[in-house]
């Protein structure tokens, strides 16, 4: 049935295409959607220029995990130790630089390179003993858990030095010496849907010589339209408040290195093939215990930035730091459209995953809705986006 | 005496094959009826339609039981007419004791509470009728595969069986345990068990069977009665395999050069059974434009010989040399076997060769994906490229390369795993059972696709339980049985009676 489908390849309808990519499309749709409902009732405040800042700054360090917990769940495992690595983490920087004095820089790199070693062991375990990951990362949660209670003694460890700060609540500086409108947040916005445009019709092109199908034009255009303005939307809104944040800038780097790294690289080609069918990619000379342990060493490195950012951003190290916080990362995955069995899903979805918990969040506590909805809403919602997942894949079958 | 059982005239048709076609069966009273037959012919098939696997008015024919005609609609009703079969793979849950196993779904419970004094003083007698010296309350996966056999013969008396069905009992048992277990089912027949049993193993049956129905591409044969005197393995083995042969295999120009392949001494133990030795030295060599068959029934250890030797895929304990060229190689793992120049078309394609959820030209580049990449970059294009060649050299049958290759027919994912293994440049191909669960028409396009391997100086592995088309294919065949080369033949001179013989006489 999917041959027939295909035979008919380019001349294909817009209705029809989004009919079989309804998952990608309906993503974005539920995003603007939630985005849409939650500035109307808010009266506005959620599109605000100081709460999109809000918005970054709040949601960096999730969007920052799901970039590794992507990789993680599409080889096939998943990572429940996450929130507390990334608190013991932040805890260790707040005992090196506070407590110890030691020069930021070098606590920073300490860091990552502890969050390395904690990957590495969890991986190690899940890779060359093959027990399941959910058990080692269920044990990694309650070690480092206990380990960050235990590094702060109970005590919350702060101020930070301004340099340390800078990591999540410093700005860019304007380097056009404006200052409000910044103008280099404009620029960037600008200078930003330039290179989505340029790459879009690069893959087109591409896509078009080597007579594979594609979306159609009227679609491709529309769907660039409403991602543009959504950028220059959001740029100009930061540049009336106080510019574009490091830590967007961060979290924008590393997502294009990790959806480079998925889509176009050998290692995400075989990531993807191991959580696929394991067997075969052994039997196809892919040394996948090797490709798991990379993925939890990846995702231990990325828990101790998102443990920093998020110290940076508290000013302080607290023994709560990270609570759950696995389980939002897990749930952005997942809206993102990734599969429990591993060997598919894409960076973007979950980005895309995390901004919907993260508007969800946002717009909720702006309304005042009780920690206790709030959950249960956050909860129907992943469980939706997963029905919606199963319902479309049965449909096709 | 009537016949205890009676299969009349059973037809059953999946969609596009006739697994049985008209088939007559007609077991006595208090005998042991064997059967007979090459690997699916449809013996199986045969005991599912008996057992209500396959239920009532999904196949033609009638089946007439103790005198009645039954209409079995789930495993259930036969089991509770005293029909018991015992697959190849037992049913046995390991981390349960005996006792709980021998129980299963058939509690001896009061209200849904488990009677444990009575669970267990059956069992003890139960153990007592099968000669099986365990306590009751022994893990069944801390017992060898002999006594895992035997407490499902337990367990079948427990349900008060009347025809035993084992399918190929002994495949996995050793010497020691095999003779066991015959002795057991000629004392259940004194006791008035009727039993059916398939086997490969000829001696087996001639020195038990009352009876032997020979079964051959879904048809009855013949039935050759013990007592008249005619059972010879010589006999049966005429009648399982005594097919035409028409002209279903290209020509091909047969032309070996040097030595591209050589195993020698070659000894592999199973992976989790410790004392189980699955090949035992093993030593042969392929020339380059050669086609070297492999022939032997399931359980020969032709499929742990190749996984074992590409990349250590199968078993411990790992003994002995592969020499490409005449030089040492290194086949210790997947990616350096591949380096050395094997490739291996596994006989399982959608569980072990295929990423079904991705596309042809995912799959067909996996291998080798370096190939197409620069600085672990992939050049999609490059990669699109490749694709399609194969694409098109290998006859795929699909509007483009960018399908998924769970849609393809099995024909055509059949192609697509030759592709990918093409792509990585082997010298030698080890090929297992190419053409299984494909049709005749890719068949014969598989078949052409060797031919020109091996005329391009590639060194050929064939693996195939069907011996026509090693017969149609090969160069040579060597028959294989319990781990060994049982012999060697030449496959102009090689018959399939020849073959079989030398499979079935041990």
């Amino acid at each position: 049935m999917t041959q027939t489908d295909s035979a008919r390849g380019a001349g294909i309808g817009i209705g029809a295409y989004i009919a079989r990519h309804i998952r990608e499309y309906g993503l974005l749709f539920a995003l603007i959607a939630i985005m849409v409902f939650f500035q109307v009732v808010t009266g506005g405040t959620l599109l605000r220029p100081v709460n999109i800042t809000n918005l970054f700054l709040q949601n960096s360090y999730i969007i920052i995990m799901a970039l590794g917990m992507l990789l993680v769940i599409v080889g096939g495992n998943i990572d429940l130790s996450v929130g507390s690595v990334m608190g013991f983490v932040g805890a260790l920087a707040a005992v090196m630089i506070v407590s110890m004095k030691l020069p930021v820089g070098v606590a920073m790199v300490a860091c990552l390179v502890c969050g390395a070693a904690i990957g590495a062991v969890q991986g190690y375990f899940v890779a060359y003993w093959k027990i399941p990951s959910f058990i080692v990362t269920l044990a990694g949660m309650l070690v480092f858990r206990g380990l960050s209670l235990w590094l702060l003694a109970g005590q919350s460890i702060g101020p930070f030095p301004q340099s340390f700060q800078a990591l999540s609540n410093g700005f860019i500086p304007d380097l056009f010496m404006v200052g409000r409108p910044n103008v280099l947040a404009m620029a960037v916005g600008v200078a930003a849907v330039m290179v989505l445009l340029w790459l879009g019709l690069r893959g087109r092109a591409r896509n078009a010589r080597y007579g594979m199908e594609d979306e159609p034009m009227g679609l491709f255009l529309l769907r660039n339209a409403i991602v543009a303005a959504a950028l220059l939307f959001v740029t100009w809104k930061l540049a009336w408040f106080r510019g574009l944040p490091n830590v967007l800038l961060s979290m924008v780097v590393l997502t294009v290195v990790y959806v480079f790294i998925t889509e176009r690289t050998t290692i995400g080609r075989r990531v993807y093939a191991v959580g696929g069918n394991a067997k075969a990619a052994k039997l196809s000379g892919i040394r996948t215990e090797r490709l798991t342990f990379l993925t939890f060493v990846n995702m231990g490195v990325l828990a101790a930035l998102a443990g920093m950012i998020y110290a940076a951003r508290l000013n302080t190290a607290t023994p709560k730091a990270g609570f759950a916080v696995e389980l939002d990362v897990i749930a952005a995955v997942f809206i993102g459209g990734a599969s429990m069995a591993g060997g598919s899903g894409r960076i973007v979805g979950a980005v895309v995953g995390a901004f919907i918990m993260g508007v969800m969040n946002n717009g909720m506590s702006i309304l005042g809705i009780g920690i206790d909805y709030q959950q249960v809403i956050k909860g129907l919602v992943l469980l939706a986006a997963v029905v919606f997942d199963v319902y479309n894949k049965n449909k096709e079958a | 005496m009537d016949p205890l059982l009676e299969m009349r005239r059973i037809t059953k048709t999946f969609p596009g094959v006739k697994a049985l076609d008209d088939v007559s069966l007609s077991v006595r009273e208090g005998e042991i009826h064997a059967i007979c037959g090459e690997n699916g012919a449809g013996k199986s098939t045969l005991m599912k339609v008996l057992s209500g696997v396959y239920p009532h008015g999904s196949y033609d024919g009638e089946i007439v039981y103790d005198g009645q005609s039954a209409a079995f609609s789930g495993i259930r009703d036969s089991e509770d007419r005293g029909i018991i079969i015992i697959h190849q793979e037992l049913a046995l849950v390991p981390l349960l004791t005996i006792a709980e196993n021998i129980f299963l779904g058939n509690e001896r419970a009061a209200r849904g509470v488990i009677d444990w004094p009575r669970t267990f003083r059956e069992t003890e007698g139960l153990l007592a009728k099968v000669g099986l010296r365990e306590a009751p309350g022994t893990r069944v996966g801390s017992l060898g595969v002999g006594k895992q056999q035997l407490v499902e013969i337990a367990k079948a008396l427990s349900k008060n069986v009347r025809l035993l069905i084992l399918d190929e009992p002994t495949a996995a048992l050793s010497e020691g345990d095999s003779q066991a277990l015959l002795d057991l089912l000629l004392e259940l027949k004194a006791q008035g068990v009727t039993s059916i049993i398939i086997s490969h193993k000829l001696n087996e049956v001639r020195r038990i069977a009352d009876s032997v129905t020979v079964i051959r591409d879904g048809a009855t044969i013949s039935t050759i009665d013990a007592r008249g005197g005619d059972l010879t393995e010589d006999r049966i083995v005429r009648d399982m395999v005594g097919r035409s042969m028409e002209n279903r295999f290209p020509d091909r120009e047969r032309r070996a050069g040097e030595v591209v392949f050589e195993l020698r001494d070659w000894n592999v133990w199973h992976p989790e059974q410790r004392d189980r030795q699955m090949i035992r030295d093993l030593s042969m060599t392929v020339r380059a434009g050669e086609v070297v068959g492999i022939a032997g029934l399931m359980g020969a250890g032709r499929t742990e010989l190749a996984m074992s030797i590409f990349g250590r895929s199968y078993g411990r304990n790992i003994g002995g040399q592969v020499l490409m060229h005449g030089r040492p190689a290194d086949v210790s793992t997947v990616d350096r076997a591949i380096a050395a120049g094997l490739a291996y078309v596994t006989e399982d394609r959608k569980t072990l060769g295929l990423i079904l959820e991705e596309t042809i030209r995912r799959n067909t580049v996996l291998a080798n994906l370096d190939a197409v990449s620069r600085r672990g970059v992939v050049d999609e294009g490059r990669e699109t490229e490749v694709a399609e060649k194969y694409r098109h050299a290998m006859r795929i049958r699909t509007p483009s390369v960018f399908q998924k290759v769970m849609n393809l027919s099995g024909g055509n994912q059949q192609k697509v795993v030759l592709s990918k293994w093409l792509f990585t440049q082997p010298d030698l191909l080890i090929l297992d059972e190419p053409t299984r669960g494909i049709d005749v028409g890719a068949k014969y396009e598989i078949y052409s696709l060797i031919n020109e391997l091996s005329a391009a100086g590639k060194a050929v592995i064939m693996i195939s339980s069907e011996m026509p088309e090693l017969l149609g294919m090969c160069d040579r065949i060597h028959v294989m049985n319990q781990g060994s080369f049982v012999g060697e033949l030449a496959a102009a001179e090689a018959s399939p009676q020849a073959i079989m013989s030398l499979i079935v006489r041990e």
